[in-house]
């Protein structure tokens, strides 16, 4: 897969079936847990948020999604990008700043951009990309297409203005827009009853008088069902939805940050639950996959993120003339 | 004196304040439990307990907010925006609000407020994490503004901001955090709002730098051939006019080092002044090391050539002595535009 295609053949290939599914999300966990090593072995300097244990929200709502459909996502994103279509090497390639990358290199991990499966710049400021979203929606709407925009945030957005804002207006304006809380039970190092006061983030659609439904966010088929029943809501014309996928962040919220705050036997729980693991037994059980069809699978996973590892590598820097293209439009 | 970090030179100040006044409280995200991102306040819930020092939600607007209103109303807040850009979501409480109480009350209203934030590049944080900022907010009338550049300075200028009886950004270069200098507590260590620091003597020309451009124009400065007078602003609203007349009244020449795009950068204004008002004290047209009209890079080489730093800034200040004329921006040259 190559050229200005290779994202969009990525996301046709998502919707193939189940076992493509599961390819997704062992993708994004080993990506992300290779980019995570990469900052810690000084390859990368920075500071980079991964998103282990939430492979099942990016692969569900990318799998649910049209590749027309507008997506904002926030700086936890390389597993969107990836589920949304973007090559490993394009994501990989921005990250180490490469011009190969999704932004020439000049954006890095936490903006990522794929136009042609829909995706905005990603967003670096908390709660921005809820708005922007409810924006792209009304393109659809006033242009009379059957788009809908998607926007992606954590749990911690759901309490700042641009959340009730993007929320509201989207509502009385009945945009075809579907707003997603990635529920992972932090935001940086405070866990959410600190912050919020409700349990359901979900909860609050009721103060916009629309649907909000709490979601399994550990399970893949569960989230795409959901998505994909939002979006029929938008595309009918009956307005938004807010979703709550109840998820786990396994990583720390960055690069520096090793968790200690969270409480013992926490992880654990969770992981019982790995949307991956849980998604793999299931798919054997229903003699979907065999053990030996799984383990060429994350061979061939391997593989792929080595390749883009070395390519990436060995690829040219952004340069200083690269620095001064785009900042106006021509 | 005891050399600190500047991230504890921070905390340290913030504690002393709250121990000599218990009208300071303090909050911000992440800045009570885990002590703040860059562990600003290290010790401080601990200390004086919840009641004074409290993590909000993301909520900066909100909490910005409620914070002009606590200081409206007795209590001396200080608030942390961990990255100045998060600002953008709350600035109508700051320029638009707290700015214009003590006006629009005739003066019965002193907002008692202090914002901190975290600015700059150079940690590969990306264009949305590293700009500066004070262009945002050095145009309001009403609001105060100091930037530290080290250790020393930051205790001082902190505890001034926080006693100061209006509201007062208090601005911190990230890159500079982690740095190590002697500082002096307790009040002699209180540095005053509004005056400049003399920080090097020279007689060739006037450096005038803020925040983590103070140390790379004195890295500059300590090698060059030439002897160059560095003053470090530290107060840019109000900026010490009399210390930029007496050094440039003395060299002839002014360069201003900003980290910030050349356009609407704080040395229009110094420049504006000190060519407006000693005209005729020049010996050379004054020239400004800023960074080009662009965003910040990601890339870490990118990063450093995006900052000024002591090597471009000594080549500048050597064309400039050579020439009398202003040297061209290093991206004015025809390669890099083409
Ligand atoms: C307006 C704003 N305030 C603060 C931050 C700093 N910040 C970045 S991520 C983050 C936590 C966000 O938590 P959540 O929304 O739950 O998303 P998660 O990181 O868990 O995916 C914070 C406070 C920011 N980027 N923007
Ligand atoms: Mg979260």
């Amino acid at each position: 897969m190559s050229g200005a295609n290779a994202s969009l053949e990525r996301r046709l290939h998502l919707k193939s079936g189940r076992v493509a599914r599961y390819e997704a999300m062992f993708e994004i966990r080993s990506f992300e847990d290779r980019v995570q090593a990469m900052f810690f072995e000084g390859l990368v300097h920075g500071t980079t948020h991964t998103c282990q244990g939430q492979e099942a929200v990016s692969v569900g709502i990318a799998a649910a999604a049209r590749p027309t459909d507008t997506v904002t996502c926030t700086y936890r994103g390389h597993g969107h990008a990836l589920a949304l279509g973007m090559p490993p090497l394009t994501v990989l390639a921005e990250i180490m700043g490469r011009r190969i990358g999704s932004v020439g290199g000049l954006g890095g991990s936490m903006h990522l951009c794929d136009t042609s499966v829909g995706l905005l710049p990603t967003f670096a400021i908390v709660g921005a990309g809820i708005p922007v979203a409810a924006g792209a929606a009304l393109t659809a709407q006033v242009k009379g297409t059957d788009g809908a925009a998607i926007a992606i945030f954590g749990d911690g957005a759901a309490n700042i203005g641009a959340f009730h804002e993007g929320l509201n207006l989207a509502a009385i304006w009945k945009l075809p827009a579907v707003f997603i809380c990635e529920n992972n039970q932090y935001g940086e190092y405070s866990a959410i009853h600190i912050t919020t006061p409700v349990e359901n983030i979900a909860d609050r659609a009721a103060s916009y008088g629309i649907p909000g439904e709490v979601v399994d966010g550990q399970d893949v088929e569960t989230v795409e069902a959901a998505v994909a029943g939002a979006l029929a809501r938008a595309r009918a014309g009956e307005g938004p939805t807010l979703l709550e996928m109840k998820t786990y962040r396994y990583a720390g919220h960055s690069r520096a940050d090793t968790a200690p705050y969270r409480p013992e036997g926490e992880f654990d729980r969770w992981y019982e639950r790995d949307p991956i693991n849980t998604y793999r037994r299931r798919l054997i059980e229903d003699g979907e996959l065999t053990e030996e069809e799984a383990e060429q699978i994350e061979a061939r996973v391997a593989a792929r993120i080595a390749a883009a590892e070395t390519e990436a590598s060995a690829a040219d820097r952004a340069t200083v003339e690269d620095m001064f293209t785009n900042i106006h439009a021509r | 004196m005891r050399k600190m970090r500047m991230n504890q030179a921070i905390a340290a100040a913030l504690a002393d304040e709250m121990r000599d006044n218990p009208d300071v409280v303090m909050f911000g995200e992440d800045i009570a439990v885990a002590e703040g991102p860059f562990k600003t306040s290290a010790g401080l819930l601990n200390e004086f307990g919840p009641s004074r020092v409290r993590d909000t939600p993301i909520s900066e607007m909100g909490f910005l907010g409620a914070a002009v209103g606590a200081a409206s109303t007795g209590l001396r807040p200080v608030i942390e925006i961990m990255f100045i850009e998060f600002i953008g979501v709350a600035l109508d409480q700051l320029v638009t609000e707290a700015a214009k109480f003590h006006y629009l009350s005739r003066g019965t209203v002193t907002v008692l407020l202090t914002v901190r934030g975290s600015i700059g590049a150079g940690l590969g944080f990306g264009c949305q994490h590293s700009q500066t900022l004070e262009s945002w907010m050095y145009s309001t009338p009403g609001v105060k503004l100091a930037v530290a550049s080290g250790a020393h300075n930051a205790y001082g200028l902190l505890r001034s901001a926080i006693r100061d009886d209006n509201p007062v950004v208090f601005l911190e270069p990230r890159a500079l955090y982690a740095k190590r200098e002697p500082v002096q507590r307790g009040e002699e260590g209180i540095v005053p709002l509004g005056e400049a620091a003399t920080v090097r003597e020279g007689s060739d020309v006037t450096v005038v730098a803020l925040g983590a451009m103070v140390p790379a124009a004195l890295q500059a400065a300590e090698a060059a051939p030439w002897s160059a007078e560095v003053i470090d602003l530290q107060t840019l609203v109000p900026y010490d006019k009399e210390a930029l007349a007496e050094s440039v009244s003395k060299t002839g020449r002014l360069v201003t080092v900003e980290e910030n795009p050349l356009t609407g950068g704080w040395g229009g204004e110094i420049t504006a002044f000190v060519t407006g008002d000693l005209f005729s004290d020049l010996k050379a047209p004054p020239v400004r090391i800023t960074c080009p009209d662009i965003h910040v890079p990601y890339g870490k080489e990118l990063e450093q050539r995006y900052m000024p730093g002591p090597d471009y800034i000594s080549g500048q200040i050597g064309a400039l002595l050579d020439t009398g004329t202003r040297p061209p921006h290093w991206w004015e040259s025809r390669e890099v535009m083409a």
